[in-house]
């Protein structure tokens, strides 16, 4: 393996389970177009409510079928020539003929409604196993609660693991909110299995930055004072990390395992390629405390989409330098240790489907394919 | 997966040749430029027949070291258009002109069931489904169906693979395949693959329409390349242009057509697309339908064929000819 040159930006393995849309996205009202993983899709859902994922593109001259129209429990008619495919991709009928010609079929993904959302697997569909999915079941634990957005990202996915991974740059991207010098002072542990990465941090007897300190008064009215922050950062091949975030009152024993004295959330994070240069970042923040406030929810959810609102706007602003400058190459400092762990995995992912990682090339500079 | 129709051509060295049956050898390849193989997959090759250049497909039966080596099973019958020769011909260092896999037919995971019906050298495309089935955990049956045992190609190997699984009907042991009683057999949710003689698909497709089975369940292999009768000569003649040609028994209505220098349109040239159909004006003999584009009303009319598979049968006291006009 070339191991001598970081890759600016990983090939996304096809044997996974990408996020594909919100569960409520998919309806019957309309058929979503989505490309996941480089794959064209028309989603949709049958009569019964089962999510379906099709080729969007006929098998007779590739019209797009998410333009088309639902037919019956299952169907799918093109909008061209109305030939018509079941929601296994099984043509059902042609126009001005009496038999189906035996080829007749579009590709359909495996699909699993999970976590509130609709998972696709655009790889070998043999080896689509549900069990291979994340855990991401603060989504739907009614111990958790929250809400989340979706950022179309201009950038390839590896970027946004890597901003994720490494949550330092919190102190300057994010200076208003949740910044604070602490982080990029405080140490971190890194560990990693075959597939998954933690990176763990904890900030002790710290100001709360603002962010923190209005979670601390939704809890605790009046709060002021120190605490003890943590970030737990989990990764799950190929593309989801979970953070494990909060603060508690400095001393209370949050470290040692006792959470009550603080407010805990999670940022769940979900992020699925769509071409080599742009994302479909799909987040969510869930909490355990207030539960029954919507309003404690709404201010969270619209919080969040601000601060990852500046996360995107660097983002953007990386992959243009990337492309503006072909021939450099990426450095690694300490603070990538997960962000490394993370692309030794999806390296191997893409070696066992057979495909090279292949760092980008030096001059002429179009990507990895 | 998906119908992948991108032709890549690649050269490859024939391997080992040997004898399955009397009517069956087994050639294996390695490829230049290796490529996944598929369930269902088959490959095209390049030939020289009779001095002219044309092309054949085969089932890929299995494939080892990630596709490198490939095996085809050749079927030698009575009405070969030439092809089985020249590629039964080949020995161990020849070199040959091939597709990387291609897959009209692939296996759909996913099913509640599968049934996989193969009739005679129609095992060849099953064999690699019914591994893959089997490998999946999936509820399946393999029934196959031919002449006598001595005549059908990988019984052991199926039955070491698939035991119960597997059903063979032989028809000079009694046992052959009642096609009702099949497709009554056959459970709601099941799929059904099926690659073998016409008459095999055909029976099974009607007995399928018959029941209002789902149409989309009853997935079908074709090269084209058998028919209720055997291949005999016969003339065509377009009026309208005053072409006349002979039909050879190894050659197709389009073939002899186009060397007669009618321009035709066509695409898939196994029966399936209906593009090269031609209209019958008049017709000494009957029409022996080996496509699957015509519903069995349509076969019935005896109104058009499809020339890329289709061939005329002469009458018992007569010449077979067939007058038509082409689009």
């Amino acid at each position: 393996m070339p191991e001598t040159v970081t890759a600016k930006l990983l090939d996304h393995p096809r044997n996974a389970w990408y996020v594909a849309a919100w569960d409520h996205e998919v309806g019957r009202k309309k058929i979503l177009a989505r490309t996941v993983a480089g794959r064209p899709l028309a989603l949709y859902r049958t009569e019964d409510g089962r999510a379906v994922a099709l080729a969007d593109a006929c098998w007779h001259r590739l019209a797009p079928l998410s333009q088309g129209t639902l037919m019956g429990p299952e169907d799918i008619r093109c909008p061209y020539h109305g030939i018509t495919y079941d929601s296994r991709g099984r043509c059902t009928s042609m126009p001005a003929q009496e038999t189906i010609n035996p080829s007749a079929l579009v590709p359909s993904f495996p699909v699993v409604d999970r976590y509130r959302y609709v998972w696709v697997w655009v790889g070998d569909p043999a080896l689509a196993d549900p069990d291979l999915i994340p855990d991401m079941h603060q989504m739907t634990d009614a111990a958790w609660t929250g809400d989340g957005l979706t950022i179309h990202a201009p950038c390839n996915y590896q970027l946004i693991l890597d901003n994720l991974m490494d949550l330092t740059h919190e102190e300057f991207v994010h200076s208003s909110s949740i910044g604070q010098k602490e982080l990029s002072e405080s140490e971190f542990v890194t560990s990693h299995t075959d597939t998954t990465v933690t990176v763990e941090r904890w900030m002790h007897d710290i100001e709360a930055p603002p962010f923190w300190l209005k979670n601390m008064r939704d809890k605790f009215p009046g709060f002021s004072g120190r605490v003890d922050r943590w970030q737990i950062i989990h990764f799950e091949a190929p593309s989801t990390i979970c953070i494990d975030v909060g603060v508690a009152k400095a001393g209370t024993g949050a470290p040692e395992g006792d959470r009550s004295q603080g407010v805990n959330g999670y940022v769940m994070n979900t992020i699925t390629p769509e071409t080599a240069r742009s994302s479909h970042y799909f987040w969510s923040f869930q909490r355990n405390y207030r539960l029954d406030s919507q309003l404690i929810t709404t201010q969270l959810r619209d919080g969040v989409h601000g601060v990852f609102g500046e996360d995107e706007a660097m983002l953007a602003a990386q992959q243009a330098a990337i492309d503006a400058n072909p021939d450099y190459e990426f450095y690694s400092l300490n603070i990538d240790a997960g962000g490394m762990w993370v692309r030794r995995i999806l390296e191997r992912m893409l070696l066992a489907e057979g495909r090279d990682h292949a760092p980008a090339p030096r001059r002429g500079a179009q990507l990895v394919r | 997966m998906a119908v992948s129709r991108t032709e890549v051509w690649q050269g490859g060295t024939v391997v080992a040749s040997r004898p399955l049956t009397p009517e069956i050898r087994r050639i294996e390849i390695e490829v230049d430029d290796p490529a996944p193989v598929s369930p269902g997959a088959h490959i095209d090759v390049r030939l020289t027949i009779a001095g002219e250049r044309d092309r054949r497909s085969y089932s890929i039966v299995d494939a080892t070291d990630e596709g490198r080596r490939i095996a085809l099973s050749i079927y030698t019958s009575p009405v070969s258009r030439g092809g089985a020769a020249v590629m039964n011909a080949l020995a161990p260092g020849d070199r040959l002109e091939l597709t990387q896999p291609l897959n009209d037919f692939p296996l759909r995971p996913g099913a509640d069931r599968y049934v996989l019906i193969a009739g005679g050298v129609g095992i060849t495309a099953m064999v690699g489904m019914a591994a893959s089935l089997r490998a999946r955990g999936a509820d399946y049956r393999l029934l196959y169906a031919g002449r006598s045992r001595p005549l059908m190609a990988y019984v052991d190997d199926l039955r070491e693979a698939h035991g119960e699984r597997l059903r063979l009907h032989v028809r000079d042991e009694n046992s052959s395949l009642v096609v009702p009683e099949l497709v009554d057999g056959i459970e709601p949710g099941t799929e059904v693959y099926v690659c073998g003689p016409i008459r095999l698909m055909d029976a099974i497709r009607r007995e399928w329409m018959k029941r209002n089975r789902p149409i989309a369940d009853l997935r079908m292999e074709t090269f084209g390349n058998s028919g209720w009768f055997d291949a005999q000569e016969f003339t065509v003649r377009i009026p309208a242009s005053g072409i006349e040609a002979r039909v050879r028994p190894n050659q197709s209505m389009l073939e002899a057509l186009e060397a007669a220098g009618a321009e035709m349109m066509w695409d898939c040239r196994k029966g399936e697309c209906g593009l090269c159909e031609v209209r019958v004006l008049g017709l000494s003999g009957d029409i022996d339908h080996r496509d699957v584009f015509y519903s069995e009303r349509q076969k019935d009319a005896r109104s058009k064929m499809c020339c890329c598979v289709s061939r005329v049968v002469a009458p018992a006291d007569g010449a077979a000819v067939v007058e038509i006009v082409t689009s």
